[in-house]
């Protein structure tokens, strides 16, 4: 009997001794280090991406007086207007030049700068940071100055050269290479940095290699950097894309959309409809209208890259 | 260890006493007895204006026993705006909220009714303008009291002596301070020949035709003028009508006059466009002489603001009031009621229209002749018909009388503005109204 009191005993007095092994060896494991590392980043994230993106969704569904459950209903009704149309090809069309721009810019300074002597190197890369790094709200304030439609200061300096006056802002031409110019000015150092980066990884026995082949310039970029750089370059694309069609201040600040809706783009005009129209469920759909144009983006660019690093 | 034992009476007669006690006690009010009360003020942009309105809720905090807490939120970037719409769909926040022109329907369902409140003040300070009825009440409710402190009137800020020179218009005849004006001949017409005058001696009026409310504002008070409205205050659809058709007409050859960049104009172009000398007139409230006075008073000495013109149907001024609101959500409602009724007190309306240089308006109509516009200057009197002491002209909105919600849209959307350019730009009248419509029809969804 007196075995069989004291059995439970033991098993209990095991049991804790187990379970306190499990948990440190738990905790050990790099994974639980690693997921509670990057457990304020996801509580954070939790917070102020999921939930605001899980509410605009729920707001997308309801009626404007934001009381009655209308389904797609918000979709179907922008999917009937002219401005929700011209409001995508500008999106799209302010995006896609963009990008385009900025990695053009980008890679071409990025050599550059990747052929200048590491002496002086460090101190142009950080002058061409400067516009990347000021605050867009900031450095676009400035543009807009140089924009204004009387006293602009482009126009001042052209005058003297008997061009102009061009109405950067208040010709719909104009007001859209006006804002695609800020933004491939705001955003051409990202790139820049980002191939910078790239360029330097790659081996230079590979150009040498090319170099005896008799390979020129051209080649040289063709068949040795541009492969070697094919992932940065997606991944910066894609995030460059996902930023730029989401893009709100540069517009905002420069144009408002104007003239004659002729700039907006997906956030200017969610804003216009969602804040200053009080039409939240609207503005909400309008800016969701984004995502499935950006996630079908993004699955073909890291399908790319997963390929690519599958064949590695 | 002995224990006294607590007898049923002896229960009962201490239970008696205290309850005596506490009855009979004197009420000491402690420093905030009246509980916590915040509010949303919209941020001046008169230097000084902000501490007028703290002083007078402090001193009435400090009489009521209130703790009072005040954010100044400024229009600047639609800060109110995004704070309001945060407010709503939170359903907390602050318990008195300062609600510019339409913010006040937008909300309409999640604020209190101050109805009880504006009888007494409209019986003390006189009646409020039509557009304050038109903003701030839905059927019997009023959504908010119209609060003095940032509503304004857009009328025309003009050069005396440009005008004079160039036109051959004396303003401050045909409106002269300290008395009734004298300006039946101001009409449309002759607001655009003048127009036209200055334009050809290379001062043009600064009439904008962006999206921003200055711009629209002067349309919707012209587009009124010829009697001219996109939906009807029954919510009828009529854009394809004669008088549309009419103020479009005038507004392109209006567009002829003015200067080339008009289209790219925000609510600072007609500001710097005053300042900077270069124009005849502007439609403003009189924040751009204001500047003027301090960066260029040989500019601020000749401006004289006035009423608008009169249309073929009337001589119509935009006016955007604000009000002070009260959430439904809030847990203070009587001390926030409180607080409205002495903010709306002449002597209070006063002290806060001083300290705004003469720019706040109060909506009512016995409060239209303070000492303040009176004297402000240079010139002396310049202010004196800002306030529209005589009623010389109908204060309204740009797309009303259209049911608010709908006239909120067309006003955000700057409907009537780009209406203006695109015939101006050569598109068919047919084919301008027939975009109007569209987009006026998409506005009506509920």
């Amino acid at each position: 009997m007196a075995d069989v009191a004291l059995q439970p005993n033991r098993v209990g007095a095991a049991q804790p001794a187990r379970k306190r092994s499990s948990l440190q060896k738990a905790l050990k494991r790099k994974s639980t280090a690693a997921f509670l590392m990057t457990l304020p980043l996801i509580i954070l994230i939790t917070l102020l991406v999921l939930y605001p993106a899980f509410y605009s969704l729920h707001l997308a569904t309801l009626n404007k007086s934001m009381q009655r459950f209308v389904g797609l209903g918000n979709f179907e009704f922008l999917f009937k207007r002219d401005t929700f149309w011209l409001v995508v090809k500008q999106s799209c069309i302010f995006a896609i030049t963009a990008v385009l721009f900025k990695a053009l810019i980008g890679f071409i300074v990025a050599h550059f700068v990747h052929n200048i002597p590491a002496k002086g190197q460090r101190k142009w890369r950080g002058m061409l940071l400067v516009p990347w790094v000021i605050p867009p709200a900031m450095s676009t304030l400035a543009w807009l100055w140089l924009f204004d439609p009387s006293y602009s200061a482009f126009n001042y300096t052209l005058s003297f050269f008997g061009i102009g006056p061009i109405p950067w802002t208040g010709d719909a031409a104009w007001a859209r290479f006006s804002v695609i110019l800020v933004n491939v000015w705001y955003g051409a150092p990202f790139f820049m940095i980002m191939y910078l980066a790239s360029l330097k990884s790659v081996p230079d026995q590979l150009y040498e290699a090319a170099a005896i082949d008799g390979a020129n310039w051209w080649q040289r970029i063709w068949y040795v950097t541009l492969p070697m750089m094919r992932n940065i370059i997606a991944i910066t694309t894609l995030f460059s894309l996902i930023v730029t069609f989401a893009n709100f201040d540069i517009v905002r600040i420069l144009t408002a959309g104007g003239p004659l809706d002729h700039t907006h783009i997906f956030a200017t005009w969610a804003f216009r409809i969602g804040i200053e129209g009080s039409d939240i469920p609207l503005g909400a759909s309008v800016s969701l209208f984004m995502v499935p144009i950006l996630a079908i983006a993004a699955i073909f660019i890291l399908r790319d890259v997963n390929k690519r690093g599958n064949e590695a | 260890m002995s224990r006294k034992r607590l007898t049923r009476r002896q229960f009962v007669a201490a239970t008696a006493m205290s309850s005596a006690a506490l009855i009979a006690a004197p009420y000491v009010r402690g420093a905030y007895a009246a509980g916590k009360l915040s509010i949303g003020f919209w941020d001046h942009w008169v230097p000084g204006a902000n501490k007028a309105s703290t002083d007078l809720v402090n001193e009435w905090a400090a009489k009521e026993k209130v703790e009072v807490t005040i954010d100044y939120i400024p229009s600047q970037g639609n800060k109110n705006l995004l704070t309001i719409a945060a407010e709503a769909q939170a359903k907390s926040g602050h318990d008195i909220f300062a609600m510019p022109t339409w913010w006040a329907h937008s909300n309409a369902d999640q604020l209190e009714n101050v109805a009880d409140l504006m009888g007494p003040i409209i019986a003390e300070n006189g009646e409020v303008n039509g557009t304050a009825k038109y903003l701030g009440t839905v059927g019997t409710k009023w959504l908010g009291v119209p609060a003095c402190v940032g509503s304004q009137i857009k009328g025309p800020c003009s050069r005396i002596d440009l005008l004079k020179k160039h036109a051959g218009i004396d303003v401050q005849e045909m409106y002269p301070a300290g008395s009734e004006p004298k300006a039946d001949n101001w009409t449309l017409e002759t607001f655009l020949k003048a127009a036209e005058a200055c334009h050809k001696a290379g001062v043009p009026f600064g009439i904008g035709l962006g999206e921003t409310t200055d711009n629209v504002d002067t349309a919707g008070a012209i587009f009124l003028s010829f009697g001219a409205q996109l939906v009807d205050a029954k919510g009828n659809l009529t854009v394809k009508t004669d008088a549309v058709r009419q103020a479009l007409e005038f507004y392109k050859k209006l567009i002829g006059f003015l200067p080339p960049d008009v289209a790219a104009w925000d609510d600072a172009s007609n500001n710097k466009w005053l300042v900077s000398g270069r124009g005849a007139m502007i439609m403003n409230p009189p924040s751009a002489w204001a500047v003027a006075k301090r960066d260029a008073p040989q500019v601020a000495e000749q401006c004289w603001t006035h009423g608008f013109p009169a249309g073929p149907k009337g001589r119509f001024a935009p006016y955007l009031p604000y009000f002070w609101s009260i959430w439904n959500f809030s847990k203070n409602k009587e001390a926030a009621k409180s607080l409205l009724v002495a903010l709306s007190k002449p002597a209070a309306i006063e002290k806060m229209v001083t300290a705004s240089g003469g720019y706040d308006l109060p909506a009512y109509e016995k409060l239209t002749t303070l000492k303040v516009w009176q004297e402000e200057g240079p010139p002396k009197g310049t202010l004196y018909h800002y306030p529209n002491p005589y009623k010389h002209q109908t204060l309204s909105i740009a797309a009303s009388p259209a049911p608010p919600k709908i006239a909120q849209q067309i006003y955000a959307q700057a409907t009537l503005t780009k209406m203006c350019l695109r015939y101006h730009q050569g598109e068919a009248m047919e084919k301008t109204l027939a975009w109007a419509e569209g987009e006026c029809e998409g506005f009506m969804r509920s």
